[in-house]
């Protein structure tokens, strides 16, 4: 997490709300944060919450039984806490399913008790 | 050998080549045929588990598999054939194809129009030419891709990562939520050469250090990688001496560049532009050889899917009016040229008179970053036929400049349109 | 001592292995060892790819005798044994008027060391034959013998035929030292246990001295590794119609520019000593050095035609040619030596090593023949190797045929190359399995082309193991130590940190 007083230079984010790569400025006064920059509105949202409380899609592979692959591809249904991916990663690999499998199905639910669900990514036969 | 006849025939199943499909059996060709050499639809798609595909399209950030099964379910729901696990040997100027698969054999495709999506091929080690030995060890990052996301072995434990491209990037977050160790990214240019969130989110996220103006010296280790000699460059890519360092590990990944892949273009009598490496196109990506056309990366290194999926649109239906022997016959031909700081603009030719019935799309890709507002600028015998502005332009990012219909008026007469780039 | 053996050949290279064939006609119990985790895989595998005509060794040398009386051989050994070789001629190119007068000397020496079929070329007819030959091209001298071939594909067919005709082959078996009993050879110590013999042929290549000093033999002879480095262009965007050599220098032939039998032109090879026996490794400075070396014949050839890069070395020893009143000090050995008794020696098998392999394995024959040997001829010896199906060169009716037989070949694994399962089950399970990545490679070209493997390694390593009944994690690019992969995606030794 990004800390930020009022004291603080502004603090540069790159956006990665979306392909554009926008880079915001943050500043904190009086303790309200105030982002510049932002080329849209889903931009001032992305880096309010790299402030507060920065959160990142996750998206990996879980091992599949009985598949034309070994593996299948997952992901978080939402952006997921940032500081708690590594123990979700380390959770989502215990996880074994059996084909068939459809595209949204879910995979692991209410992932850490965060509410956020692992999704598969596709059909897998 | 068995012989049939289509419509509409793309080869390759990727964003492009399922666009083109859908949109070929859309805009009236009733038999379309997708050959694909993988064992399923999607291409590459399938191996690119991360996020951040669909933006533009649906308005949702999806992975690659999802953002491709959509579009395989609307192959499927149209009614279009599909060939899987068969190579398209050789493709001729009459648009036949010769194909090769384990349950027919050979086989000959004759198709009314032809539409070639067979995506991009890595750039190798070989290309760039890095010294050293020649162990186990060394990988292209999308070969590295396809191990660890669907084959489900890791091709090592500390990786060096030379090329700031997309798929490095994207390579250097997996490996890390994978347990692997990524020591460095290295980057000959000044400048980061894919999307600015890929390193925010795949190594910043990590801190997994990029080391911009590096390249590789040497790879050192007879069986396995041991080590890669990392070094320092100057401005004019030249090491510098004095700045070596070397860096165990045991696998270095290469993400230095896509190539389209046009040899069967080629065979087929296509005409390449040697600075896209993709054929030379008009807007309906239609290109030299009558009835021939090329969808998505195949044509220029597109940098979002979804640019690549709108491309493929455009091809499939230029492709299905061919088909129908509705297409325009292109009358007043203008070359659009790459100028100040434009490395290539696709397409390289336009008609003015299908401006005038429909808007045209111009995508390019700066030659030098400008960290500042810019001026994308058409020019056509020194009058500015339309201008936009945009924050800032980076090689990495493609632009684009749309044509509309009222600006054909200024392109009469005209032979040649050029595209600037200039600071505001 | 468990095994034994008349012959054991030590080294299976194209020396070896063309010696192993030759002599698998005669009635004699033949061990050929390998070190390597395959045949083949040093020099053999990393040269020009050449058969010279032979104008270019000292007149008087056993060099320049091999090379000539090798000449003839191989267009029936390519028939035979079913390699790629073509006969396409060479030419040695005078750059400007200067480089003219070299040309006769080459001529002359060629007569001498007696070579049939030289002409001079015009400027004119030179520029006409190669229409992309630097223009200010003086002359040439055009050489009807020259060839070029596969070699690995020489050396493993000579190898497949020695093996179909009895001969053992044991790979990743590392000769150590001899077993010697009254100045006599007796057997072989290598790191797979001892083999007994009545002869040792040494076939050693880059490590020659290191075996015939654990024989006693020739103290002072030295192998000095000489490395070449090399270049190999796209046959897409360049094709050369034959083979160019510059005039040559002092050290060597010079950078030469050739077509090859798989359609990709190489470029190479730079010539540089070094100490190390088994640093292939490229270097920026030599391959800049072939790039402009090269563009000195055909100027239009440019970095991004290259496709890939490797280097070998060269066997380079110092021994003193034999024949009185010729001053030459890096001969060819191929001698029985008199120090010890049961040891067929041979060294410093450098360029035109490869050219002249065909009779020096003749000349060993002939060694042994005088030393007593009675070699009586085998009444079944076989001297054809089968050619196994290659779709790259079939028409598509052929193609078709051998799909129905086994569908196997219709499936695409190399697209660049056009390689499909079908070979490389074939080879994997051919006379000398193939048992590693570059080995399919060698035999198939496979991941040679442009994308040079990016698409085809992931297959292959899949078919490999399944093939022979292994794991991927032990899929090795070049045998022991060069596993491709480390573990499971989904096996995390999870850090305690």
């Amino acid at each position: 997490m990004n800390s930020l007083t009022d004291s603080d230079k502004p603090l540069e984010i790159i956006c990665v709300a979306c392909p554009h790569g926008c880079r915001l400025e943050a500043t904190r006064k009086d303790g309200e944060i105030l982002i510049s920059n932002a080329g849209c509105k889903r931009g001032k949202e992305y880096a309010t919450n790299e402030i507060t409380d920065p959160r990142r899609m996750v998206a990996t592979t879980v091992r599949i039984q009985h598949g034309i692959h070994p593996l299948l591809p997952v992901y978080t249904s939402e952006p997921f806490p940032k500081g708690r991916v590594t123990e979700l990663l380390r959770e989502i690999r215990k996880v074994e399913i059996t084909a068939p499998v459809k595209m949204g199905q879910i995979v692991l639910k209410n992932a850490l008790g965060t509410g956020i669900d692992v999704l598969a990514s596709r059909d897998l036969k | 050998m068995t012989e049939q006849t289509y419509d509409v025939v793309v080869v390759g199943s990727g964003p492009g080549g399922l666009a083109a499909a859908i949109a070929a059996k859309e805009n009236g060709a009733e038999k379309v045929l997708i050959i694909e050499r993988d064992i399923e639809l999607g291409g590459i798609l399938l191996q690119c588990i991360h996020n951040g595909f669909g933006m533009e399209v649906f308005k949702e950030d999806l992975p690659g598999p999802s953002y491709a099964q959509r579009f395989i379910q609307q192959v499927s729901e149209l009614g279009i054939d599909t060939l899987l696990d068969s190579m398209v040997l050789e493709a001729t100027p009459q648009r036949r194809l010769y194909v090769t698969n384990r349950k027919g054999g050979i086989s000959t495709f004759d198709a009314k129009a032809l539409v070639f999506a067979m995506g991009c091929r890595e750039r190798t080690r070989a290309q760039i030419r890095v010294p050293g030995t020649r162990p186990a060890g060394v990988y292209t990052a999308g070969t590295a891709q396809r191990w660890v996301n669907v084959e489900g072995f890791m091709p090592g434990k500390r990786f060096v990562i030379l090329g700031s491209g997309d798929i490095g990037m994207i390579m250097a977050r997996r490996l890390t939520l994978e347990g692997a160790q990524v020591e460095r990214v290295l980057e000959i240019m000044p400048y980061l050469s894919g999307l600015s969130r890929n390193y925010v989110q795949c190594l910043q996220d990590f801190n997994i250090p990029l080391h911009l103006k590096h390249t590789v010296k040497n790879i050192i280790g007879n069986k396995r990688v041991e080590a890669v000699e990392m070094a320092a460059v100057d401005d004019q890519r030249r090491i510098i001496p004095g700045s070596e360092e070397i860096i165990p590990c045991d696998t270095l990944l290469l993400s230095v560049g896509l190539i389209p892949e046009n040899e069967l273009s080629r065979q087929a009598g296509v005409q390449i532009d040697p600075v896209t490496g993709g054929p030379l196109v008009d807007s309906y990506f239609h290109t030299n050889v009558p009835g021939v056309f090329a969808a998505g990366n195949v044509v220029h290194v597109y940098d979002l899917v979804d640019w690549v999926t709108g491309a493929g649109k455009e091809a499939g239906r230029g492709a299905a009016l061919y088909a129908m022997g509705k297409l325009p016959a292109g009358s007043s031909c203008i070359t659009v040229r790459a100028g100040n700081n434009v490395r290539y603009v696709v397409p390289q030719r336009i008609d003015a008179q299908v401006l005038e019935q429909e808007p045209i799309s111009l995508q390019f890709r700066v030659s030098q970053p400008i960290e500042a507002p810019v001026w994308l600028e058409a020019v056509a015998d020194g009058n500015s036929i339309t201008r936009r502005s945009v924050f800032y332009a980076r090689p990495g990012e493609m632009l684009t400049l749309p044509l509309k219909p009222e600006m054909a008026d200024g392109l009469r007469g005209a032979k040649e349109i050029y595209i600037h780039v200039n600071e505001r | 001592m468990v095994e034994k053996y008349d012959v054991i050949i030590i080294g299976g290279g194209v020396v070896g292995c063309m010696t192993a064939r030759f002599l698998s006609r005669y009635e004699l119990d033949i061990l050929l060892i390998e070190k390597a985790s395959d045949i083949g895989s040093a020099t053999s595998a990393a040269n020009t790819a050449l058969v010279h005509p032979g104008y270019d060794p000292v007149s008087g040398s056993l060099k320049a005798r091999m090379n000539v009386a090798a000449v003839p051989l191989w267009p029936g050994l390519s028939a035979e044994l079913n390699f790629n070789y073509e006969r396409s001629g060479d030419y040695v190119v005078a750059i400007g008027p200067e480089e003219l007068p070299k040309l006769d000397e080459l001529f002359e020496r060629g007569k001498r060391n007696g070579v049939n079929g030289m002409h001079f070329v015009s400027g004119d007819e030179m520029r006409r034959r190669e229409p992309l030959m630097n223009p200010d091209v003086s002359g040439a001298l055009f050489a009807e013998t020259g060839s070029i071939c596969d070699p690995f594909g020489a050396t493993l067919a000579a190898a497949e035929n020695a093996i179909m005709n009895g001969v053992t082959l044991m790979r990743e078996t590392a000769f150590e030292d001899f077993i010697i009993q009254d100045k006599r050879i007796v057997g072989v110590r290598t790191n797979r246990g001892d083999f007994s013999c009545r002869w040792a042929i040494n076939c050693a290549g880059l490590y020659s001295d290191f075996v015939m000093h654990k024989a006693g033999v020739r103290p002072d002879f030295k192998i000095t590794p000489r490395k070449g480095e090399y270049l190999i262009l796209d046959r897409a965007e360049f094709q050369l119609r034959s083979v160019y050599f510059p005039v040559p220098n002092e050290v060597s032939k010079g950078i030469l520019a050739t077509n090859t039998v798989h359609g990709n032109a190489i470029l190479g090879p730079t010539a540089h000593e070094q100490v190390d026996r088994e640093d292939k490794a490229n270097s920026s400075d030599g391959l800049q050095e072939v790039m402009e070396g090269a563009r000195k014949l055909i100027p239009a050839i440019e970095p991004r035609h290259v496709i890939a890069t490797f280097a070998g070395l060269r066997a380079a020893g110092n021994a003193p040619c034999d024949t009185p009143g010729v001053d030459y000090r890096h001969d060819f050995i191929v001698e029985i030596p008199a120090e010890v008794r049961g040891l067929v020696n041979l060294g410093g098998i450098e360029s035109p090593g490869l050219s002249s392999s065909p009779a020096i394995a003749l000349r060993v024959i002939d060694l042994l023949r005088d030393a007593g040997e009675p070699l009586k001829e085998k009444k079944d010896w076989n001297p054809i190797r089968p050619a196994r199906p290659r779709f790259r060169h079939m028409s598509y009716a052929e193609r078709q045929a051998v799909i129905q037989k086994d569908d196997r070949y219709g499936r695409m694994v190399c697209r660049c190359e056009n390689v499909t399962e079908g070979e490389i089950v074939a080879e994997v399970h051919a006379p000398i399995p193939a048992n590693s990545y570059d080995a399919i490679k060698r035999r198939t070209w496979l991941g040679t082309g442009r994308c040079q493997g990016g698409f085809d390694l992931p297959r292959v390593t899949h078919i490999l193991a399944r093939e022979l009944g292994q794991s991927e994690l032990e899929m090795t690019k070049k045998g022991p130590g060069s596993a491709f992969l480390t573990r499971l995606t989904k096996q995390v030794e999870e850090s305690h940190d």
